[in-house]
């Protein structure tokens, strides 16, 4: 019988197979950030052993790092002492690390596809649930835990049981307007929170296909989101080009090797999923969260859903629960919901092909008064080849703020935060309580979105500004 | 690890389901660079709440947390596993668990049991009528019981053997692989040579 993407890429890394144990699988590259590593090098060190390959190991700085002012250090001691932490036990046991003001720092799963390092048929692990990202190289990855990352650091594998698999396909062509963020939002809403636990999900079918590689690892990124392990698209000339010539893919020889192995990665065609689910693009439009988990979401076009809409039981309570906490009324238009702060960044929508998105929604246009509106590259790399394009003069033109590259607003751990009830629409890829702050309320949304809703300070499509 | 065998222990209900990693210790939390301390931060947001049930006085020094569906959703954060466990938790009772959470929890020594809503329902339900009601988690057996007579319920749970085996012994997954050192030279010597590497020259 015929595999899949996964299994193949799953099959060619097993170390060891024994009946009734988890398979032994081979990690290619492990990336490391500050937040889940300082534990897992300090086991290390108890134990007495090296890491086992820094030459599959790269760290970067991005979670705590402030967003300005990075050339003073780090105010809030906590945040020092793990960036520092994470310095010096790069330094110790021989890994790279990209630190805060060196032009290749940037948010993990941004860096490692930018260096060319993420590749098609590869084993990729960090101890961050967005590690999923990767995937859109038709690359194995996922986010694991810092005793995982202690194992990874010792041995280079990790003990694992191969998820199941399912095909999300997603038939037709995207109406215009509707980007990678309203897919995957909409999937999510379709398949629920808990809808692709225990499965590698691939995604697959024309929409797919067409996006550009920074909208697959948008779509894949989310996949965590839908409880998915992972998240894989197979690789295609697209991947291949956006690979080319960057400063790890290989070259010459090497490239003709590996572009021959890529090329076998697809899946076959009598290969069969353990579940399979079939979206039409011609349904889908921009999307937008109104709750409190990322599956809480609906065309922007619609209205906040009532708890009583819910035939489940925990469904419904979870609903009331989020209206409560996000302060809205059911039958609400979306469109008529007021933002305080608008957060355009992460590694769901921090990407180049983002900022283009919104300058172009900015060309000649302001964002509303009394809105806070931050725009984050995911990487010093992004951020530098935004200014090349003068991007970074259309953004400040128009009023927003130009930061430095990190995590910043994604996630409530360095300065940049939301304060108690103030509401944001973000790019990125979490709505949770308290996610950008406490008692801080967040819609998610798709960089178009994120800028239209800049403009007119309520969530508004860019096909709606007149 | 500490080996897990058998644990008997007063219950907590938690009557929330989708209890994200983000609930269980918020980001905040997460800056410590050890292993131990976290338990200020368990349920941070919510302890804020005095009728909160771990503010409740009934349920001081519960060792067995009863949840709703999808406990542990969202970020991969481990610390909400030693967060757990600083705490005093040894096992979480849900019918559904994340699988990071649950990746987590395993190699973390806390045990996550799963059982049917309606069980896990019950037992809340028990533990609510009577919050002095012990609890035994049985993994030698893979056995919940908790009560006597009519009152009572005993359910078996499902866990492999492997996974089961390895907590009984308290075993370290590193130490376990380790073992398998030899092979994983072996894996390394077949690599090709142009997969991508982190360190150049
Ligand atoms: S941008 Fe957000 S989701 Fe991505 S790695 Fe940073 S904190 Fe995690």
């Amino acid at each position: 019988m015929g595999r899949t993407l996964a299994e193949k890429v799953w099959d060619d890394h097993v170390v060891r197979r024994t009946e009734g144990e988890p398979d032994l699988l081979y990690i290619d590259l492990h990336l490391i950030h500050e937040v889940t590593s300082p534990q897992a090098f300090d086991g290390l060190r108890l134990a007495g052993r090296p890491v086992r390959r820094p030459d599959l190991t790269i760290a970067t700085e991005d979670h705590n790092v402030p967003t300005v002012d990075i050339d003073q250090p780090i105010a809030d001691p906590v945040s020092r002492t793990q960036v520092d932490t994470l310095r010096r036990n790069c330094a110790e046991f021989g890994v790279r690390l990209h630190s805060m003001g060196d032009a290749g720092q940037g948010i993990v799963h941004v860096i490692g596809p930018q260096l060319g390092l993420t590749q098609p048929g590869v084993t990729v692990v960090c101890g961050d649930s967005h590690t999923s990202t990767h995937g859109a190289f038709g690359a194995l990855a996922f986010g694991i835990g810092t005793s995982e990352v202690e194992h990874v650091l010792a041995t280079q594998t990790l003990p694992l049981v191969r998820p199941r698999t399912m095909a999300v396909t997603v038939e037709g062509a995207l109406p215009l307007g509707v980007t990678a963020k309203d897919l995957v939002l909409a999937v999510i809403a379709r398949i629920g929170t808990g809808g692709g636990q225990g499965y590698i999900i691939e995604y697959r079918g024309e929409a797919v296909r067409q996006l550009s590689m920074e909208g697959r690892m948008t779509v894949c990124n989310m996949s965590i989101e839908a409880g998915a392990r992972a998240g894989m698209i197979a690789p295609d000339e697209t991947t291949y080009a956006y690979l080319k010539g960057r400063p790890h893919a290989p070259a010459d020889q090497d490239w003709d090797e590996a572009l021959a192995y890529w090329k076998t990665l697809q899946t076959d065609d009598d290969a069969v999923f353990d579940k399979e689910v079939v979206i039409d693009a011609a349904e889908l439009a921009p999307f937008v969260t109104w709750g409190t988990n990322p599956g809480q979401g609906v065309p922007l076009s619609s209205t906040v859903p009532f708890p009583s809409d819910f035939a489940d039981p925990s469904e419904r309570t979870a609903a009331e629960r989020a209206l409560v906490y996000m302060d809205l009324t059911a039958g609400t238009p979306m469109t008529d919901i007021a933002v305080d702060t608008v957060f355009i960044g992460s590694c769901t929508n921090g990407r180049i092909e983002d900022l283009r998105v919104v300058a172009d929604v900015w060309r000649d246009r302001k964002v509303a008064d009394n809105i806070r509106v931050l725009v984050v590259p995911g990487s010093v790399m992004v951020r530098l080849q935004a200014e090349a394009e003068g991007l970074d003069k259309v953004f400040t033109a128009a009023g927003a703020e130009w930061r430095q590259a990190g995590c910043s607003m994604c996630l409530g751990m360095n300065p940049d935060t939301l304060s108690p009830g103030e509401r944001s629409a973000s790019t990125s890829n979490r709505n949770f309580e308290g996610r950008q702050g406490p008692g801080g309320r967040t819609h998610l949304v798709s960089p178009g979105v994120a800028a239209a809703t800049a403009v007119t300070g309520k969530l508004t499509a860019p096909s709606d500004l007149s | 690890m500490e080996p897990f065998v058998t644990h008997t222990g007063r219950a907590v209900p938690l009557r929330r389901s989708n209890v994200d990693t983000d609930q269980i210790i918020p980001a905040s939390y997460l800056k410590r660079v050890t292993r131990s301390g976290f338990e200020d931060g368990l349920f941070a947001a919510w302890r804020s709440d005095p009728g909160f049930v771990l503010n409740l006085p009934q349920y001081q020094g519960g060792t067995v947390l009863l949840a709703g569906p999808d406990f542990g959703t969202g970020s991969s954060r481990e610390h909400a596993v030693w967060a757990l466990q600083n705490y005093g938790f040894r096992t979480v009772i849900s019918p559904r668990f994340a699988d990071i959470f649950r990746g987590n929890a395993l190699k973390g020594g806390l045990l996550p049991v799963q059982l049917a809503e309606e069980t896990v329902e019950a037992l809340m339900a028990a533990v609510e009528a009577d919050p002095a009601l012990e609890v035994t988690v049985d993994l030698d057996r893979r056995e919940i019981r908790t009560g006597s007579g009519e009152a009572g319920i005993v359910v078996p749970f499902e866990i492999d053997d492997y996974t089961r085996w390895r907590l009984m012994e308290g075993l370290d997954d590193i130490g376990l692989t380790l073992r398998h050192a030899g092979e994983v030279g072996a894996f390394e010597d077949r690599r090709p040579s142009w997969k991508p590497r982190t360190l150049v020259g």
